[in-house]
Formats: structure tokens, C-alpha cells, sequence
């Protein structure tokens, strides 16, 4: 076994941190998601409220450690939603090809022509927002993109002897994809999965800043910048509390995929050395 | 007596590698390898691929490719050693004294510039002559090297020209500084048989013409023997025997020398013409959204337990031919019957059976496996789809594989990547078996293979044959292989079968034209048989 390099140990850290915290957010926070602990709004930090309150009078450090739940919860299931559907859809495109192949890379075209914030806002100010339609709108859009990468990546690997020697033998589509495909594929689309997780909390708190996302009183992170952004004006820096997590949590992801793909693309058979 | 242009010392070269799981640690690819080369002579490199003639090569000016250190000895030329010398000095030393023709001329050349531009790089930017002596100079070579309008063909792009010309460009860029020392690497080993026979006449003659010494490196010894006045035989980074061309040729010292000059020598009886078990009449086919046949009209037949040699160049059709067979493109017109049953054209509407006794073994055996799947589950994968076989008996059977492609115990669990070249293309040939075929098609199965490896492989394929009674096409450009395997043999040539019949047949006189030139351009292993060849076609073109 080699050893972890530091950074992953640092991306492996926090990575944990958030999610253990997301899981367990319940037990965890010192107060309730929405419950007004003071008077005043925007106190400064103290022992009782140790990232002090929001414009509200909410503890600042439960909101946030709820609005990580809501955040991470979203965009793992997102990103699961988009890797499934892109993955299997582009691998069947590349190994069957022919006219299926065309429909589906010409939808995802046209998909992808569009802007997808602008996207998802249109669709969002139509339906009614909630938790599962937000997880269902980022998935599809975001399933363009891994469509786009799993195929172009299976494209090179249904053209290997391999692959023609499981056609020969007659195989079907399912063995080829699913035996054939995917385990050579893994290593990329491992790498582009953190990348994906990291894209989707970044668009799920946009689309709360913007309004759209997750509603009031339920918190996240995009939410709390929205929230408390009035505060920068007088110099309160409550705003920034949930901007730094969203940056901690892209950047330890990152590191984690980065080893990752370091490690897989050496496992035996892979391509570097 | 003539100078000593070239004196490598105790040569030692190490490199790192950084094998997975491991840690990283220096491994020596050369070590003791001491020759000289006189001024105007060539010398020789031949080895297996590992042998290290590749690195012993690029020494000579110094050079050590990605992660590959000089690690002891000397290299002297012209004088001075060369490896004490700093980058400055290198620069000057190489593109100047010492110059270099690749293996790959189509990877080597710049797509985007013309062939004069690339040609007299080197020379200009050593600031040897002026841009129109320069041009003159490559012109010269140009002629030199017999390429086909010499004085406008380096104003075209390297897409414009064929691979053997572009190798001819690419020793006149090296030839075009008037170095004292060329390094040929490969140099034909990419080109078809019958292209290969005029690069090699064009730069044998060059050499001849301007006095500069070379290095020749190949792993086709009869190939070395047309060119060389001494030759260096390596194996493992160590020298194993040196002399002058002719006593390697004819009177090898060591064991290892004599393996490689009596390579392909194996024996193969004709066997009778029988009734057949694939039937291939009158198939043509052609790619999708193309309107040129690439088979028109092909006939053949394959017997059981014999082989059908398919022999030709590249683009000849002959890989087509197996895909119209195997169903991966339909044909367009022409029946083939397998097992006497007629086969439908498209693979996706055969029987499970006409899948399981038609197999084919590719050329790279290591695209053929899947990287992420063990030797195990590769050769266990046919037994269990068409045999249904799971757990110990499936296990049992690869072993039983195993054994009799004589790779033993301990390569089931392991993955491609952890298996030699020769080792792969066993376990792709027991894959085959597995399913218990009627025919395989073998398409160039040695041909990415060392000499002596190929040879193993060939004769494992004789007696797989003989045990099992499989019949085989064996789709390959080399005649020596045919001549070794094959019952029948079929020529092609641009979509056509040109000459048909039992192998003897085919291989004796009178011959057809395609069929002569191919057959008189495989390289043998004597001394003078280029001049001989080319002395030859000289005639019959004057005759007619």
C-alpha cells in the first residue's frame, strides 16, 4: 500500500468532517435549524453562539451545520442522479451507435446550448421548488455533461479488440457496457465525479442565493450567503461564514479526486505508471 | 588505417522505473558493452525489443530517452568523449556530427510545415551553408534516394507522400548536414515488404555514396545482413557476440546468434486438399458510405485441421477479408459457408454455435485482452458463456488451457499487464480454444512479436492444430511465416485474390508480377541478397 500524500489526507479530513457533520447534523448542532436564541441580530461571536447570530437571531453555527446538510444532501443526490443516467446513457450510446447514438448526442446538444443556470431557472420559476424536483432538475442537467465525457470515453474503448472479441464471442449490450466498458472508464469518470459534486454545490447555493433553491426557513449554505449579505454593508462578516464552507468543501473534495485518479490510473492494467 | 570514429567504452546505462505498488528503483538496461566503428563503415544493432540497441544508439550522441541515464563509460567521437561535454557542445554535436532516422518517419515529421523546410532545418540552424546551398544539398539526396521528382517534392506537405518516401526524406534530413555518423533506428521495420526492399537499396546506396558511418539498428537480422559491415548482437543490455557481418551470418559463435539466423526455419508438411469446412465465394464488400470495393469477388476455402495462409501488403483487403467472415461488416454480395451451414452476413443474427466454432486472434495481443479483467476470467469468459461453465470446473478448465499453451501454474490470477508480449498472445490463442472452435482466424498474430518469441508462438499453433484439428486463416504480410505454417496459400492484392492454391504450388514458378516482387522482396538471411534483387529487377525492366 503506498502511502496517502499530505494533501489527500487534508481533502480525505475536511471531506469527512463535512459529511459526518451533514449526517449527524441533529445531534450535533447546539441549537434548532430555525430557532431565534437572541434579541439582537448579527451578534459577534461568544462562547454561547460561537459563530454569533444571524440577521434573524439564529445561532449562526446550527444554521450552518443544517444548511450543510441540505447542501451536501442535494448535491450528493445530484450528482448520483446525473452520474447514473449520463454514464449508462453515453456508454449505450458509444457501444451501440448508429441513429440512437445521434438522437441522444443531439438532445444533449441542445441541452447544453442553453446556459444551464438560465435553464434551470426557467424551469424552477414554472414548477413548484421542492427538495426532490431541485435534485431532479440539477441531476438532468448536469447528466449532459457526464453524458458528453462517459461517451467520448467509451468511444475510444469500443474501438479495442477487446470490445470486438466480446461481439464476436456474442455478448450482449449490457456485458459489453457493464464488463467490457466501465471498468476502463472508471478512472476518468471517478476524477469527473468529485468534479460534478463540487459543480453542484456550487449551483445548488446559487440557485438558493438567487432564490430559487432551497426555500426559507430551511437553510443552506447558498441561503445563508443570501441572508446575511445585507451585513457586509455594516462591515458584519456573517456572509462570508457560509462562503468559506462552500470553498473548504470544493477545494477538499478536489483533493480527494485528485488522488484518486492518481491511484486508480496506476491500479494494474491502468494507463500511467 | 582508418580512423576510429566511434569507440564506446564499458557502456552503462540505467534508467528508473516506477513500477505500481512498488517503489521506485534504478534498473540497468545496458552495462559492459564495449564497440568501435570505423569512419564510412556500419555497424550493426540487433536484439530483441529490451535488448537495449535502441538506447546503445542514442548514446551515441549522447542521448538518453525519458528517465534513461549514462551511468558509466565512455562514448568517444571523433576524439573527444562525448558524454564529458556540455549541453552547448552537445548542441553543436548533434544535427551536425551525429543525426538520427527514426522508426516512425509519419510521427517524426511535422503536419503543418513542408518536407524542404524540415529537410535543412538541421543544417541551417548549425549555420553550415547558406538557405539555396542547403536546398541544393537536399535536392542532391533528394536524387540520391531515387524519390520521385526531386526537385519539387519538397515544396509538399509530409501527408503528401508515401511512408517509404517519407522515410527516403527523413535519411536525406539526416544525410543533408554531411554528419561523420548516422543513426539509423528501425528504419524500415514500419514499411510493407515490398516498400521496404527500395528504402533499404536507397540508404544502403546513400551511405555507400557520401562515406558517412551509420548505426543500424533492427530486430530483423537478414534485414542488418543487406547493410552492415559489422554486426553487434544484444541481448539484455549485454553484448553477446561481435564480428563481421559474414561470420555472423554464416558461422555464429554463440547459441543465441544462431537462434536468431535460424529463425523461421521451421518445417511444415503440405497437407491434401480436403473438403472444406469454411467456403469464402465470391464475397465482395465495402465500407459504409464509401463506393470502392475493398473485396471484389473473393474466393477461398479453408480445410480442417490445415491453414489458409491470406498473404499481401497493407490495404491489400486481407483484414477485410476476416471482418466479411466474422460478420463485423456484411458483405455485400458472395456466400460463405461454415460447417456446412451458409453464414448470415451481419454477426448479430448468427447462431451461438457458428460464433462459438468460428474464433480469431488479433495482431495486438494487448488490446485484445481487457486490461481489468485476470488471465483467468479472460480465457474463463468463452467456457462459461457457451459452455456454462462456473466455480472449480471453470477453473479447472483455464488451467487445463493454461498447460497446453504451456504457461503452467500461477498466471491465472494475474493480469495482462503483468505478462510478456509472447505470454499475451498465448493466453488470446487459449481464449480461442476455449470455445472449442472449428476454425480461428489468426490476423497477424506475430508480427508485433520478436523473431524468436514468433517463432514459439508458430509452433505452438502447429501443434495446437494437430491436437485439435482446428483449421486456421492466417491473415500476415510475412512470406517466411507462411512459408512455415501454411497448407494453402491465397496473394492478394488490392481487394483481389492474384494467385491461389496448395503452397507449393503457389511458391513454385512461373510466378505471376504482384507475386514475383513479393516474394522476391522478403529479406534472406544471406549476404548480398539486395544487390542480387536489385540487380535482377534491373534487368527484367530493361527486358521488357
Amino acid at each position: 500500500m503506498r502511502r496517502i500524500p499530505l494533501s489527500a489526507l487534508i481533502g480525505l479530513f475536511f471531506t469527512a468532517l463535512f459529511f459526518i457533520t451533514a449526517i449527524f447534523a441533529d445531534f450535533i448542532a447546539p441549537y434548532g435549524m430555525a430557532e431565534v436564541v437572541s434579541n439582537s441580530i448579527w451578534d459577534p461571536m461568544s462562547r454561547e453562539h460561537l459563530l454569533g447570530t444571524d440577521a434573524l437571531g439564529r445561532d449562526m453555527l446550527s444554521r450552518m451545520i443544517y444548511g450543510g446538510q441540505t447542501t451536501i444532501y442535494i448535491a450528493t443526490l445530484a450528482t448520483a442522479l446525473s452520474f447514473t443516467l449520463g454514464s449508462v446513457l453515453g456508454f449505450t450510446a458509444a457501444t451501440i451507435g448508429g441513429w440512437i447514438d445521434q438522437a441522444l448526442s443531439r438532445l444533449v446538444d441542445l441541452v447544453m446550448s442553453v446556459p444551464s443556470l438560465i435553464l434551470a431557472l426557467v424551469v424552477l420559476s414554472v414548477m413548484p421548488v421542492s427538495t426532490t424536483i431541485l435534485i431532479l432538475v440539477m441531476g438532468l442537467l448536469d447528466s449532459t455533461r457526464v453524458f458528453r465525457l462517459s461517451r467520448a470515453v467509451a468511444v475510444d474503448i469500443t474501438v479495442m479488440d477487446y470490445v470486438e472479441a466480446a461481439r464476436l464471442r456474442g455478448e450482449g449490450t449490457r456485458w459489453i457496457v457493464f464488463r467490457e466498458i466501465l471498468p476502463n472508464a472508471l478512472s476518468p469518470l471517478v476524477a469527473e465525479l468529485g468534479l460534478r459534486f463540487i459543480f453542484a454545490v456550487l449551483f445548488i447555493s446559487t440557485l438558493s442565493f438567487l432564490g430559487l433553491g432551497v426555500q426559507p426557513p430551511l437553510a443552506d449554505w447558498g441561503g445563508i450567503v443570501k441572508e446575511n449579505k445585507e451585513g457586509l454593508v455594516y462591515g458584519i462578516p456573517a456572509a462570508l461564514v457560509p462562503a468559506v464552507a462552500i470553498a473548504a468543501l470544493a477545494i477538499s473534495v478536489n483533493l480527494v479526486a485528485d488522488w484518486v485518479l492518481n491511484r486508480t490510473t496506476s491500479l494494474k492494467g491502468g494507463r500511467g505508471a | 588505417m582508418p580512423e576510429t570514429l566511434l569507440d564506446i567504452k564499458n557502456l552503462k546505462i540505467e534508467a528508473t522505473v516506477y513500477p505500481p505498488g512498488e517503489d521506485p528503483h534504478d534498473i540497468t538496461i545496458v552495462e559492459g558493452v564495449s564497440v568501435s566503428l570505423e569512419g564510412g563503415k556500419v555497424l550493426g544493432l540487433i536484439g530483441e525489443s529490451g535488448a537495449g540497441k535502441s538506447t546503445i544508439g542514442l548514446s551515441a550522441m549522447a542521448y538518453g530517452r525519458g528517465g534513461v541515464r549514462i551511468t558509466g563509460g565512455e562514448v568517444t567521437l571523433n576524439g573527444r568523449d562525448i558524454l564529458k561535454l556540455g549541453p552547448k557542445a552537445l548542441r553543436g554535436l548533434r544535427g551536425r556530427e551525429v543525426t538520427y532516422v527514426a522508426q516512425s518517419a509519419a510521427a517524426s515529421f511535422n503536419p503543418a510545415k513542408r518536407l524542404m523546410e524540415q529537410v535543412i532545418e538541421a543544417t541551417l540552424k548549425h549555420g553550415l551553408c547558406s538557405r539555396s546551398e542547403a536546398e541544393a544539398r537536399a535536392v542532391k539526396l533528394f536524387r540520391k534516394l531515387g524519390l520521385p521528382n526531386p526537385e519539387t517534392i519538397g515544396s509538399r506537405y509530409p501527408h503528401q507522400v508515401s511512408g517509404g518516401q517519407l522515410q527516403r526524406v527523413m535519411t536525406a534530413m539526416a544525410l543533408c548536414p554531411e554528419p561523420s555518423l548516422v543513426i539509423f533506428d528501425e528504419p524500415t521495420t514500419a514499411l510493407d515488404v515490398t516498400t521496404q526492399i527500395d528504402v533499404l537499396a536507397a540508404i544502403k546506396e546513400a551511405i555507400r555514396d557520401t562515406g558517412v558511418a551509420a548505426l543500424y539498428i533492427t530486430h530483423d537480422l537478414a534485414v542488418v545482413a543487406q547493410v552492415s559491415d559489422h554486426i553487434l548482437v544484444l541481448r539484455n543490455g549485454n553484448k553477446v557476440e561481435y564480428g563481421p557481418v559474414k561470420q555472423i551470418i554464416e558461422d555464429p559463435h554463440e547459441d543465441y546468434t544462431r537462434a536468431l539466423v535460424s529463425v523461421r526455419s521451421i518445417d511444415h508438411e503440405e497437407k491434401k486438399p480436403a473438403e472444406p469446412v469454411l467456403r469464402v465465394d465470391n464475397v465482395t464488400a465495402r465500407y459504409k458510405g464509401t463506393n470502392f470495393d475493398v473485396l471484389s469477388n473473393v474466393s477461398v476455402d479453408v480445410a480442417p485441421g490445415q491453414t489458409l495462409a491470406i498473404v499481401g501488403e497493407s490495404g491489400s483487403g486481407k483484414s477485410t477479408l476476416a471482418r466479411a467472415i466474422t460478420g463485423l461488416l456484411p458483405p455485400s454480395a458472395g456466400r460463405i459457408t461454415f460447417a456446412g451451414r451458409t453464414l448470415t452476413p451481419d454477426l448479430k443474427t448468427r447462431s451461438i454455435d457458428d460464433l462459438r466454432e468460428l474464433q480469431m486472434i488479433y495482431q495486438m495481443a494487448d488490446v485484445a485482452m481487457n486490461p481489468r479483467q485476470t488471465v483467468g476470467t479472460i480465457i474463463g469468459r468463452p467456457l462459461e458463456f457457451y459452455f456454462g461453465m462456473r466455480g472449480e470446473e471453470k477453473r479447472k478448465r483455464v488451467q487445463e488451457l493454461l498447460d497446453q499453451i504451456e504457461m503452467g501454474k500461477g498466471f491465472i490470477d494475474r493480469y495482462p499487464a503483468e505478462l510478456s508480449g509472447g505470454q499475451k498472445q498465448r493466453v488470446c490463442i487459449a481464449r480461442a480454444l476455449a470455445a472449442k472452435p472449428k476454425l480461428i482466424i489468426c490476423d497477424e498474430v506475430t508480427s508485433a512479436l520478436d523473431p524468436l518469441v514468433a517463432d514459439g508462438i508458430l509452433k505452438l499453433l502447429l501443434e495446437l492444430q494437430a491436437q485439435e484439428g482446428v483449421a486456421y486463416l492466417f491473415i500476415t504480410h510475412d512470406l517466411a511465416t507462411v512459408k512455415a505454417i501454411a497448407d494453402s496459400i491465397a496473394v492478394m492484392y488490392r481487394g483481389k485474390v492474384v494467385r491461389y492454391g496448395p503452397k507449393t504450388q503457389v511458391l513454385t514458378p512461373p510466378f505471376d508480377d504482384y507475386t514475383d516482387l513479393l516474394l522476391s522482396s522478403v529479406p534472406e538471411m544471406r549476404l548480398g541478397w539486395l544487390e542480387h534483387v536489385i540487380e535482377t529487377r534491373k534487368m527484367e525492366s530493361a527486358g521488357n
